[in-house]
């Protein structure tokens, strides 16, 4: 076991180096630069001493190598190019603290809702609430985003005036983007757990089971539950990383000043240290999910436990 | 000796044997594909699905032509208006008429479903079989490629392309969604074929001496196609689904050239005012993203031998 969390951990830093030089080198091959964006008619001295500022005059391997050393040595991503006087990093640890809060209850509340809906569509196969479930289920996932975010503001928020329509910090706020994030993690785990316990449920060692006399809900809670649930936690593993990120369509559409936001605007304004802090950031929250997961699995079954 | 249940010899009599016809099959035979489509042919939510699917395509190949009206064509005179008897889904800001935009819309959007979806899953499952098959190192430093490809940030990808080929059109996006699209399906078909790898039919094909490639061609391939078959119908709708998030961050199909995602987009800001221009995109979007994903479990059902009652 601990050889190989070893080899992973050593993967996963062997991966983050190759994606951080990956998306720095793409990044610099985006014809255009930060400065002409933000000022295209500064005089020809002014925009070298810019370049010369942000370390922009030297070639491409030089300032990636001084990143890897200012990262390493001081645990800074730079300076925002785009917003001068804001540290990467700060941007990054106050904003995916807003998107945690939606994104979060919208996974737990997806998860909680599609695991239930998924157990009831299972154990009714072919039946009425099988149907209603994946009707559900399907539904959440035949609406881009933003088309159920507009929906929602509609009826919500200008039809019954129940709601606010966007804006950040009271408990109101958090109900319709949850809402609209929800539906896609509830149509997910909803068809995932059905397929999961229908699979189960054929297994020799139920019917095992039912042979000799287990009652059909212990059978069902202790020996199709357990490992109908298994699988679930590979899918946790993107979703998880993802609730820190934020969703760059809701955050929007809502105004929630979440991280989301940046993804998008860092790379259109070429915002090199936001572009790059964000893809670490985003990166490195995967890839530990992916490892946590990997050994939780192993953990929890026995199948697959690493010798 | 029971008297009464002895039956007297004469009773009997050789009627011959008859070879040949020992031999036939009482039944016709019924090949993987044929069990499979009369098992879809029970579904019948899937079937709805799959007749929805013919109805959008036709319209999607003449709507544009049925209306009267040119996709392109602007009217004056005729601007953000309600369907009506003349314009049968109402026109659009630049006075546009709908009916016909919203299916050439289609068209756009259902090739790139299409063609992604094809592209992406031949290559992910070449690719996905290769590591399968060497396995170990070659393995290891595939799926770690892998890994990295679906780290990086997608929208990276995306505007670096555009930017590159300078150009906004079918063909960029086509090139921007496939580039790191194949991914998903290399590792589901890795996963299946790592199972199949162990199997014996592979050892013997391996025993008598056929090419790396050939196996992974005739027998490795063959033997997944139900998942990758599958894995396109759920990603076709994928594919429209990321299209319209293109189109919505400004990166998509660009105008007079339309697509769902597009139309819905620039419907959705004039939704409060207008909200026919974002029912028609939307409810296509829906109805296509319904059916494939029904016909898809349809086809899950009808292809998996396990599922069989």
């Amino acid at each position: 076991m601990r050889k190989f969390i070893t080899k992973r951990i050593l993967y996963m830093v062997l991966t983050l180096f190759v994606i951080t030089a990956a998306t720095f080198f793409l990044m610099h091959s985006i014809p255009g630069d930060p400065l002409s964006y933000m000022a295209r008619n500064l005089p020809e001295q002014t925009r070298l001493n810019y370049y010369a500022k942000y370390g922009l005059d030297k070639p491409v391997t030089e300032q990636f190598v001084l990143f890897l050393k200012n990262f390493f040595t001081t645990g800074s991503l730079g300076e925002s190019l785009r917003y001068p006087g804001r540290e990467v990093t700060d941007t990054i640890l106050t904003n995916s603290s807003v998107s945690v809060v939606p994104g979060g209850l919208a996974l737990l509340i997806g998860l909680v809702i599609g695991v239930t809906l998924g157990i009831i569509a299972s154990l009714h196969k072919n039946k009425w609430p099988d149907y209603v479930v994946m009707f559900i289920a399907v539904l959440g996932i035949t609406m881009p985003v933003f088309v159920l975010a507009s929906l929602f503001q509609y009826f919500f928020s200008v039809k019954f005036q129940l709601l606010p329509t966007t804006g950040w910090g009271k408990p109101k706020n958090v109900v319709l983007p949850v809402a609209c994030m929800c539906f896609g993690t509830i149509a997910t785990y909803a068809r995932y757990v059905k397929s999961n316990m229908l699979d189960v449920m054929g297994q020799d060692y139920i019917l095992t089971a039912e042979a000799k006399g287990v009652s059909g809900f212990n059978v069902i809670r202790k020996h199709v539950l357990k490992n109908a649930f298994l699988p679930c936690i590979t899918l946790l593993g993107g979703q998880i990383s993802g609730i820190f990120t934020g969703s760059f369509v809701v955050e929007k559409i809502f105004g929630i000043p979440g991280l989301g936001f940046y993804f998008i605007s860092s790379i259109n304004d070429r915002d090199y240290t936001m572009i790059i802090g964000t893809t670490v950031f985003a990166a490195g929250l995967f890839v530990i999910a992916q490892l946590i997961i990997d050994i939780a699995y192993g953990l929890l079954d026995p199948r697959i436990r690493v010798r | 000796m029971k008297q009464g249940t002895t039956i007297p010899a004469d009773k009997f009599r050789i009627i011959g044997i008859n070879e040949q016809e020992s031999e036939a099959l009482a039944r016709k035979r019924i090949g993987y594909w044929q069990d499979a489509w009369r098992r879809f042919k029970q579904n019948k939510i899937a079937l709805a699905a799959a007749v929805i699917l013919v109805i959008l395509i036709f319209f999607i190949i003449f709507g544009p032509m049925m209306s009267g009206y040119d996709y392109e064509a602007m009217d004056q005179s005729a601007i953000n208006q309600f369907p009506s008897a003349a314009h049968w889904f109402g026109t659009d800001s630049l006075g546009r008429d709908l009916f016909a935009r919203v299916w050439q819309a289609g068209r756009i959007s259902i090739i790139i479903g299409l063609v992604a979806a094809l592209v992406s899953s031949l290559v992910g499952s070449l690719y996905g079989g290769i590591a399968a098959y060497f396995g170990g190192t070659v393995d290891d430093v595939m799926m770690r490629i892998v890994e990295i490809l679906l780290s990086i940030p997608y929208l990276l990808i995306v505007i670096l392309i555009s930017v590159f080929t300078d150009s906004k059109s079918l063909g960029t996006m086509l090139v921007a969604l496939t580039l790191t699209g194949w991914c998903g399906i290399a590792r589901i078909v890795r996963g299946q074929m790592l199972q199949l790898k162990q199997q014996e039919f592979v050892l013997a094909a391996n025993a008598l001496g056929v090419s790396p490639m050939k196996i992974i061609l005739r027998h490795m391939i063959p033997n997944t196609l139900s998942l990758i078959i599958v894995a396109i119908t759920f990603d076709i709708p994928g594919y429209i689904f990321s299209e319209a998030f293109l189109s919505y961050v400004g990166l998509g199909i660009q105008s007079p050239q339309t697509s769902w995602g597009a139309l819905a987009s620039a419907a959705q800001e004039k939704f409060m005012f207008y909200p026919y221009q974002l029912f028609f995109p939307a409810l296509m979007i829906a109805l296509t993203m319904l059916s494939f994903t029904l016909m898809g479990d349809g086809l899950r059902d009808a292809l998996d031998p396990k599922q069989r009652k």
